[in-house]
């Protein structure tokens, strides 16, 4: 059969771009969600219009997004059995374990409790309320905990046997499954990725209004009534997002180390071909820039930092590091067949690592750069600080300001940076997904041997060309909306809910509504 | 009772309680077209189940991780089986859940109209298949020695699995129906309570029929009760929304959902997808479950968490009680 075209082939295909579509929601999901948990806080215990305002704002672009999110997250779970029964068979025991402690410890939270949320806002107290945005919050972080545990799994299989009767992998040990180093490496790096996602998210759109009305400063105008009124929330937003970016970022950046580490112990062909290290080396040397030629199986031009690979993976600048073609024999020799089986996609796995390390980390920096320049009083002088509700200036040292020209362009850098995160995440799954392969499950099932052998070529043709055109009109649909409400800004005339709804219980007294309020139309409706 | 039995009538629980709540979601959705007369009303229907709709599909979520965690085997044969109408359902459940959220995001006509649209077929469509997933499920599909599905789309849509489909997608357009009634306030109200007594007349006419085909075909005795509990429990609520008892009529249709699912359930056990190619290669609650290790663990989490997530989802009906009626509708914006 034609190689590009084999069931397993398109199954992968389909498995990518379904997941990477699903994943460009999740981490904004999981950080905006507790971004305007936040948020609704500060509102809460200060009453600050600011805040509600910001709440608002913030809550509608996380509800825009997580809708996205929950519908493509359905076609995760169905794929597995869809497109995967031989890897379903196989795993089912170990696997459908955490996938079903996710949806019975989180999905139901965060499903029933958005509901409440975004109906809620005159019907709870605004405490209870408050706590339901925080419930949505945690949800999706213990939803992420179980899946990244399912998946560390794939990465590296614990706690189980494999059964002599029927071949196949059995759960001997839930808690090794769920708290070995691999899934809490990967749930750190993860969850810091998705905080740098959202808070990127953030500084954007408020640079982008800030910036806007800052320029029309500078040409000598007005600011009109609605844009003022706008500024305090945008500015909360900014420091708001440029102190999760900056903490976020570092947390990312640690925790990749980390992971880094632990997958030259789990996996190293992943991070052999990662570095495009073709022959085993002490010490070994960081590569910025190659171009491998598979077939031969060394580079043709590479730039080199020596020693810094081994000191990635052991903490010392002279260690050994095992090469490609190594383990490559090595696995020839363990599981059958030819080394070059046993290699995955060097050019994806090289460049799926830099641009993740690339993307992430140079919107950290960003973040750190803008923390430093907005700063209020720090190392400022008096005259420099700008009051509460004004646009700051951007301040290198004590005294001295960004030229106009790099001013223009920090802020234009704030904004354009926006979806970096995004792009970073991407690459970083699609590189440890890459690298993982010829196996699905990590020297236990080639993913060859995982999909479904009773779906046709056609039905899978079928359903991966709908799924693509499908999400491509929702990818446009969904960043149009997001444009609009994003460009649009809070809306300042809402005012907060005047009352603090009581709470009544089943069989509690009947005064909590008054009659004057039975016609009152909904503050929240489709 | 052994540790796989206790999992397959958990499963039963979990899709069971998903045909309930989704059930009435999907026949809102197809009341849209055929009882609002305009977006207002429309727009009340859809806020009946607004602040719930997303928790109810969760029950989804949860029956199926629940059965790739106790029944890796069912889950597989089952999602690669039916792939074509589960890849429907999927399509339908996509834009539907987006359609809600984004409907009201823009104030203009086409838009507005568009995702109305999508509404009720996304609505419909699920509702049919579902049936027509489990007809077949019930009355047994060609699975091989390998316990891998060997038919073709076609072989899934037999008289039987569509009149299957039929009686599912009247029934919850009758659910739905009984739900407006109970959750609306005005003309829409007592125009709900008409088209449920239509629609609920086609479902007892539709209920016996299939009913009767699958008791005859596949029935035990086991199953039988379980029948006459549904027939005489739509009757009852036909005969409840008629003297404008809401409440019980929505509690009897209910029943009805429930006995109608507990049949299929009870008329699979203990096999949970029959082969129609042979009766050895049928995948039966023994053979297609999890490991008893896996199976403890998974009771213990069930065990805990169902009755917490039954209780707060209780509440959110309980805070979103009040009736609603084109006067609450919000100007759109």
């Amino acid at each position: 059969m034609n190689l590009a075209l084999a069931p397993e082939t398109l199954a992968r295909w389909q498995f990518g771009i379904t997941t990477v579509y699903h994943f460009l929601f999740v981490p904004l999901t999981i950080s905006l969600a507790a971004i305007t948990a936040g948020l609704q806080t500060a509102w809460v215990r200060t009453d600050k219009e600011k805040y509600f305002h910001a709440t608002k704002f913030w809550g509608k672009l996380f509800l825009i997004n997580i809708a996205m999110g929950v519908v493509t997250g359905l076609v995760q779970e169905f794929q597995f059995g869809m497109n995967w029964s031989d890897y379903s068979r196989f795993v089912g025991d170990v696997f459908g374990a955490p996938l079903a402690m996710e949806a019975l410890l989180a999905f139901f939270f965060e499903s029933t409790f958005i509901g409440l949320w975004i109906f809620g806002w005159d019907k709870l107290p605004k405490k209870i309320h408050c706590a339901c945005i925080w419930i949505v919050a945690v949800g999706t972080i213990l939803s992420s905990y179980f899946i990244l545990a399912a998946n560390s799994w794939m990465q590296h299989p614990v706690g189980y046997r494999i059964d002599k009767a029927t071949g196949k992998a059995q759960l001997t040990d839930i808690w090794a499954v769920l708290t070995q180093n691999t899934t809490l490496v990967v749930v750190f790096h993860t969850l810091t990725a998705a905080f740098l996602t959202g808070a990127a998210f953030v500084v954007g759109v408020a640079s982008f209004h800030l910036w806007r009305a800052k320029r029309k400063q500078l040409k000598g105008e007005e600011l009109g009534e609605k844009q003022r009124k706008q500024l305090p929330a945008m500015l909360a937003s900014l420091r708001v997002g440029l102190v999760i970016a900056v903490i976020a970022g570092l947390g990312t950046a640690l925790s990749g180390d980390s992971l880094g580490k632990v997958m030259f112990e789990q996996q190293p062909m992943k991070m052999a071909a990662a570095e495009a290290l073709w022959d085993t080396q002490a010490p070994a040397p960081f590569s910025v820039f190659a171009v491998g030629d598979v077939s031969k199986g060394h580079n043709s031009v590479e730039i080199e930092i020596p020693g810094l690979l081994s000191f990635l993976s052991h903490s010392n600048f002279s260690d050994p590091v095992p090469g490609i073609n190594d383990i490559a024999a090595q696995e020839a020799a363990r599981y059958g067949g030819q080394p070059k089986d046993y290699i995955p996609s060097i050019f994806m796995t090289f460049w799926g690592f830099r641009l993740m390390i690339g993307f992430g980390m140079t919107s950290f920096v960003a973040a750190l750069i803008g923390l430093w320049t907005t700063r209020r009083k720090l190392w400022l002088a008096p005259e420099y600080r700008v009051g509460e509700d004004e646009i700051p200036r951007l301040m290198l040292t004590r005294t001295r300001e960004m030229s106009p020209f790099f001013t223009k362009w920090s802020w234009r850098i704030g904004i354009l940076t926006m979806g970096f995160p995004l792009i970073a995440n991407s690459f970083g799954w699609i590189f440890t997904e890459m690298g993982r392969q010829p196996w699905g499950v990590y020297g236990l099932m080639k993913t060859g041997n995982a999909v479904s052998p009773g779906v046709s070529q056609g039905e899978v043709i079928t359903s991966m060309t709908v799924f693509t055109a499908l999400y491509a009109i929702l990818a446009v649909v969904e960043v149009k909306l997001l444009v609009k409400y994003g460009s649009a800004g809070p809306d300042t005339d809402e005012k907060p809910p005047t009352k603090d709804p009581r709470l009544r219980m089943p069989g509690g007294d009947r005064g909590a509504e008054l009659p004057e309020d039975a016609d009152k139309p909904m503050t929240f409706a489709y | 009772m052994h540790l796989h039995d206790f999992w397959f009538l958990l499963i039963a629980v979990l899709w069971i309680g998903y045909f309930f709540l989704e059930g009435f979601d999907f026949g809102i959705g197809v009341l849209t077209k055929t009882l609002a007369k305009d977006r207002t009303e429309r727009r009340v229907l859809i806020n009946t189940i607004g602040p719930v709709w997303d928790g109810n599909e969760v029950w989804l979520i949860t029956a199926a991780g629940a059965t790739f965690a106790a029944f890796p085997d069912w889950y597989a044969t089952l999602f690669s089986g039916f792939y074509l109408p589960l890849l429907a359902v999927l399509l339908c459940l996509i834009v539907r859940g987006v359609a809600f959220e984004y409907r009201h995001k823009r104030n203009e006509e086409r838009w507005q109209r568009n995702w109305e649209n999508a509404i009720f077929w996304c609505s419909l469509l699920p509702a049919f298949l579902w049936g027509v997933a489990f007809a077949n499920m019930v009355r047994g599909v060609p699975i091989g020695p390998d316990k891998n599905f060997t038919g073709g789309v076609l072989d899934l849509l037999s008289p039987y699995a569509l009149l299957g489909g039929l009686f599912t997608l009247v029934l919850f357009t009758f659910h739905g129906a009984v739900f407006a009634a109970l959750k609306t306030v005005g003309d829409i109200r007592h125009r709900a309570r008409a088209h449920a007594a239509r629609y609920g007349l086609a479902a007892a006419a539709l209920a016996a029929a299939f009913l009767a085909w699958t008791q005859a075909e596949s029935g035990n005795g086991r199953s039988l009760p379980a029948a006459v509990v549904a027939v005489v429990a739509l009757l009852a609520a036909l005969a409840l929304n008629r003297t404008g008892r809401e409440g019980w009529a929505f509690a009897l249709s209910g029943v009805t959902v429930v006995a109608v699912f507990a049949m299929v359930f009870l008329a699979l056990f203990p096999d949970v997808m029959p082969s129609s190619s042979d009766p050895a290669w049928s995948l039966t609650v023994s053979d297609a479950s999890s490991s008893p290790y896996t199976l403890r663990i998974m009771t213990w989490v069930a065990g805990f968490m169902t009755p917490v997530i039954v209780g707060y989802q209780a509440w959110t009906y309980w805070v979103f009680r009040k009736r609603i009626g084109t006067q609450h509708i919000p100007a759109a914006h």
